[in-house]
């Protein structure tokens, strides 16, 4: 048995009947880490120490017959989710040196279930990017490679793309990702893996680093939907430190995940066939209605008349929170700070070298679409198409369950690729950025490959806080798809 | 809406980003890319349609009047790039 | 009597509006749990939301809303049942986030007003625009180091009411009284100390000044003046800045300006004011009002001044200007009332306003710690009415209770103070002191009516001030026209 070939379930089973302990997880996800991650690149911090600690602990607990959901399951961290303790970057150069004092939600959340945390996940710098190449850190390598030119190195997508390549990669069994325009479904489908975006206020935003704080979702990331979701239970509940938290009950997902999707409506957005999209993503969207088709779903065609607008509406509202979100790094509380001649020159210099070129555009745009005379015309815009794209879906979910979509309108590119153009790297999260504009809930599963071989995704998008109905279509496409290929690059421990 | 060079300063500052007058040229390519790109919004009709702010339809939830955090000037001040004590300093200011 | 600058080209009149910024009292932040104490040591009372450290987020503090509504009721003011907080975004040392949480264009108060009583006696209303909560900026320290500024953070976020009004004032005398009145209110409600030496109250005055009947002229606003005598002179001083720039063929232009050593001189820190970037604060929702709430807090507002001033002349019988005088603290009301109650109001107005007032300024101390207690001040009051002393010995029993803290029956007896009514007495004393001025007597008689308080005087005099007036003058009345 490879241990870091287990699912989560079968992971959590095999530690409760003692077939392993946790520390032999750990240990077997720490070496695949030592082997493969200074080719991957996928942690910026390993915390092999700690995670050993931890899993220690799970072992003693275990052994007293107290399980938690998570006791002794090894995970990885976007470096986005402040660890007590643990440096976290952000991707940033201007955080390389902070500690923080404090555990997101979400984190204590996986701890108080006995989870091990392995280190930080590599990342777009401030979750800011589509294919991880933004990162301070250095760009991490999809696991998967091209049949025909198997030397490219891939993007493994963004901005959670340490996560899913770690995930993908079996360095971990699961990770935690957030999703603001596709950050987490779109390296899901690139590398082959689920990902699921709750929906808006289901995960605290407390302890996470901020990047467009009405858009920024946390959500899991792992091999099966019913891994995802194990980890959203523990993730997910209302936090009153979170203004924007709901106060609902979690259900049972794991559950969910056996549900039958037999007279379900499944919706089909006629808008998401746009030109340029690659062939046998329209073939395999076509397969998955099928799937559901035989599996006793109702397939029908509902229209999202704005979505085109989605990206441009995104472009303008996500760049404009960022602007205020990223003013406090400024040297002088935490993080860079570069000299000056006097304050406002140390704001400026430690701004200008401690941010990346796309965040400092991003900050651009978005100072400008809120300075004085453009308001209006951009921001105020925006929020109202953005109230658009919301009735899309609610008018849509009057006649659906769910919406079935393709995650992403290509495969995973080859880094480099995308890069003279800033919009034709915001492109790639043209089906994802509707869904966190409206705040609902979308889950990727992996669903076939292309003529390549790469991994191709297909989301379930659904009503806010049904994520039960997604896990249901998400683990019946799963089911038909049967997706059992592997990435070139993973842990043989 | 196109940006001229001098506008990229002026949001620039407004931002506190240092610009190199040779990164300007660039900067205005790719920005106007994005802008010119955003425009599309101005086709579709908003006409009586209420700002969509946030996708969290709720009320906002009150905390009760108790002191139950800060004490802890060490937590706070242990990652500044520079103290005086237990303040934070920096580059003397002129109001 | 109305303020005027007399310019070269004829007089001008100054055109003020105030934003006041008042710290509410809460126990924790507006939108942290760290403690709001003054003068705790730097960053002591700081939590990692008030430092804006990465991740963190804000939740309200329900009291802080209700200090708003309180405040917005105090002031016959419109409260919002819906209202928004948006972001401030603006670089500054001690704003850690680098935008500060307000609300723009929803306030949670919108339009009230204050009426403001002046020296000549006459009223005048001056109109509220709105009152907005926002978090408090940190502290700067300019003068610790030469090169450099310190921070403490301990303020941050600490709730403020931005209480904007109309641009109805138009003297220094005014302002000094809208600011006199609105911090006696606040102190009645309870949502502010008004204490401008510790900055819980601030004051951002905009001033522009206009020839009589003209439409207004550019404003300028000089920031953060913090006493009521510095914004009555930084009125002046800016109104009579601008009247030079006018009349020497300058234009004034709208700037954000410092009051320092009595003139105003232009801000630096301020350029970017003019593009604040506001929008809403993503990190919060919708503030939403329960109406059952908000007529809770009505139910439990205190009586304020105007109501509780025309209850005292209604009630008490007291002229406008001592109803005025008695509200203007609540303790001196209280103790007004306490001494009043079942007695000659009047007479306690005057011995509270006159006698107590001047002991304590002598003493320096306050009614709140007033060596004379209400209760002391009517057994006294009393005990004129039952004519066991007469005023002038209540004079000197009151200076002993000052002196002593002792309840005045005591200090009567002991000082054997109390007044003789025993005609007999009175009777012989009359006698003796007519037997021993008989050449007064008969100037007197002669015509020289005056002479009368000559008499009453040696009679007084003889029985040490203790005599009972009436029956003294009655007695002296009889023996002097007897032929
Ligand atoms: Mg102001
Ligand atoms: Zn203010």
């Amino acid at each position: 048995m490879i241990l870091t070939d287990l699912t989560i379930a079968r992971a959590r089973n095999g530690l409760r009947a003692r077939d392993f302990t946790a520390r032999e997880l750990t240990e077997a996800h720490l070496a695949a880490i030592a082997a493969l991650n200074p080719r991957l690149n996928a942690f910026i911090t390993v915390t092999g120490e700690r995670a050993l600690a931890q899993a220690d602990a799970a072992d003693t607990a275990l052994a007293r017959g107290e399980f938690a959901p998570l006791t002794g399951i090894p995970l990885a961290i976007k470096d986005l989710f402040c660890t007590e303790g643990v440096r976290t970057t952000a991707g940033s150069r201007i955080l390389g040196s902070f500690v923080p004092p404090y555990e997101s939600t979400v984190g204590a959340n996986l701890l108080r279930d006995g989870a091990v945390f392995l280190g930080k996940a590599n990342m777009d710098e401030f979750a800011m990017g589509s294919s991880n190449m933004t990162s301070a850190y250095g760009p991490v390598a999809n696991p998967w490679q091209r049949r025909q030119d198997a030397d490219a190195v891939l993007v493994p997508g963004g901005s959670s793309g340490g996560s899913a390549a770690a995930v993908s990669a079996r360095l971990a069994m699961g990770a935690t990702g957030t999703d603001t325009g596709g950050s987490i479904r779109q390296p899901a489908a690139f590398c082959g893996i689920v990902g699921m975006k709750p929906t808006y206020g289901r995960c605290s935003r407390w302890g996470v680093v901020a990047f467009a704080s009405s858009l920024d979702h946390p959500g899991p990331f792992a091999r099966t939907a019913e891994d995802c979701a194990i980890l959203l239970r523990s993730m997910a509940g209302h936090d009153p430190k979170d203004s924007t938290s709901a106060d609902l009950p979690v259900p049972d997902y794991e559950a969910a995940c056996r549900r039958s999707v037999k007279g379900m409506r499944i919706g089909v957005p006629r808008e998401y066939r746009v030109d340029g999209m690659q062939g046998e993503i329209e073939t395999l969207w076509q397969q998955g209605l099928a799937w559901l088709r035989d599996a006793g779903a109702e397939v029908v065609d509902v229209s999202l008349p704005h979505t085109k607008y989605a990206l441009p509406a995104y472009y303008i509202v996500a760049p404009a929170e960022a602007s205020s979100n990223l003013a406090r790094y400024d040297g002088v509380r935490f993080g860079l700070r570069e000299p000056g001649e006097d304050l406002r020159d140390l704001y400026e210099r430690t701004r200008a070298s401690g941010f990346g070129a796309e965040v400092r555009r991003r900050i651009l745009i978005g100072t400008y679409v809120l300075s004085a005379g453009y308001y209006d015309a951009y921001y105020l815009r925006a929020q109202k198409v953005r109230a658009l794209i919301l009735r899309d879906f609610t008018e849509a979910f009057a006649h659906v369950d769910a919406l079935v979509a393709p995650t992403a309108p290509s495969a995973a590119f080859a880094q480099g690729e995308n890069m003279d153009d800033p919009v034709q790297m915001y492109l790639n999260d043209v089906f994802t950025g509707p869904a966190d504009l409206a705040g609902v809930p979308a889950i990727s599963v992996p669903a076939g490959l292309d003529a390549n071989g790469l991994p191709l995704g297909l989301q379930v998008i659904g009503r806010p806080f049904d994520e039960e109905t997604l896990f249901a279509v998400g683990a019946a496409l799963e089911r038909a798809a049967g997706f059992d290929a592997l990435p070139q690059i993973r842990a043989d421990s | 809406m196109s940006l001229e060079p001098a506008s990229i300063r002026r949001i620039a500052s407004l931002a506190r980003i240092h610009v190199e007058d040779a990164e300007l040229p660039a900067l205005a390519a790719e920005l106007n890319g994005i802008l010119g790109w955003i425009e599309q919004l101005n086709e579709v009709n908003v006409d009586g349609i209420e700002p969509l702010t946030g996708a969290a339809q709720m009320a906002l939830k009150m905390r009760e009047d108790v002191v139950t955090d800060g004490g802890y000037p060490d937590k706070v001040l242990a990652n500044a790039p520079e103290r005086a004590g237990d303040f934070f300093a920096v580059p003397k200011v002129v109001e | 009597m109305t303020y005027a600058i007399e310019g070269s080209t004829g007089a001008w009149e100054a055109v003020v509006g105030l934003e006041v910024h008042a710290q509410v009292i809460s126990r924790a932040k507006l939108f942290s749990g760290a403690a709001t104490d003054f003068g705790a040591p730097p960053n002591s009372q700081v939590s990692f939301v008030d430092a804006a450290f990465p991740g963190m987020l804000p939740v309200i503090n329900r009291e802080c809303v209700a200090q708003a509504v309180r405040t917005g009721l105090g002031l016959n003011a419109h409260v919002h049942m819906v209202s928004r907080f948006d972001r401030k975004n603006y670089f500054y040392a001690d704003l850690p986030a680098g935008y500060q949480i307000s609300q723009y264009e929803h306030p949670v108060v919108g339009e009230g007003k204050i009426e403001i009583e002046l020296a000549d006696g006459s009223t005048r209303e001056i109109g509220i625009t709105r009152l907005h909560l926002e978090q408090d900026a940190g502290k700067s320290l300019h003068d610790q180091h030469p090169t450099k500024t310190y921070v403490d953070l301990n303020r941050s976020g600490v709730a403020l009411m931005e209480i904007v009004s109309e641009p109805d004032i138009r003297s220094p005398e005014e302002a000094g009284a809208y600011l006199r009145k609105l911090r006696t209110i606040l102190r009645y409600l309870g949502t502010c100390d008004g204490n401008m030496e510790e900055g819980s109250m601030r004051a951002d005055v905009n001033v522009s000044v206009r020839k009589h009947g003209e439409p207004y002229r550019t404003r300028c606003e000089v920031k953060n003046v913090n006493s009521i005598r510095f914004v009555m002179q930084a009125i002046d001083a800016e109104a009579r800045r601008q009247v030079e720039v006018w009349e020497s063929g300058g234009a004034v232009d709208q700037e954000t300006r410092l009051f320092e050593k009595g003139t105003t001189r232009s801000m630096r820190s301020k350029e970017d004011a003019h593009d604040y970037r506001y929008f809403p604060d993503p990190d919060l929702l919708p503030l939403v009002l329960d109406e059952g709430w908000v007529a809770e807090l009505k139910a439990k507002l205190p009586e304020l001044p105007d109501a509780k001033k025309r209850r005292f002349m209604h009630d008490y019988g007291l002229t406008s200007y001592d109803a005025g005088v008695l509200v203007a603290e609540q303790a001196t009301a209280d103790f007004f009332e306490a001494v009043a109650k079942r007695r000659d109001a009047k007479l306690a107005a005057n011995w509270v306003m006159g006698d107590l007032f001047a002991a304590l300024n002598r003493a320096g101390r306050t009614i709140a710690d007033s060596p004379v207690s209400a209760a002391a001040l009517g057994q006294l009051l009393d005990l004129m009415a039952d004519n066991t002393i007469s005023g002038r010995i209540a004079k000197e029993v009151f200076e002993a209770m000052v002196d002593t803290g002792g309840d005045p029956a005591a200090i009567i007896e002991a000082k054997g103070l109390r007044q003789v009514t025993d005609t007999g007495a009175i009777d012989a004393t009359v006698a003796s002191v007519l037997a021993a001025n008989a050449d007064k007597v008969a100037e007197y008689k002669a015509g020289r009516e005056k002479l009368f308080g000559f008499f009453v005087g040696q009679v007084m005099k003889a029985m040490a001030g203790k005599g009972n007036p009436g029956l003294v003058n009655d007695a002296l009345k009889r023996e002097l026209s007897k032929e």
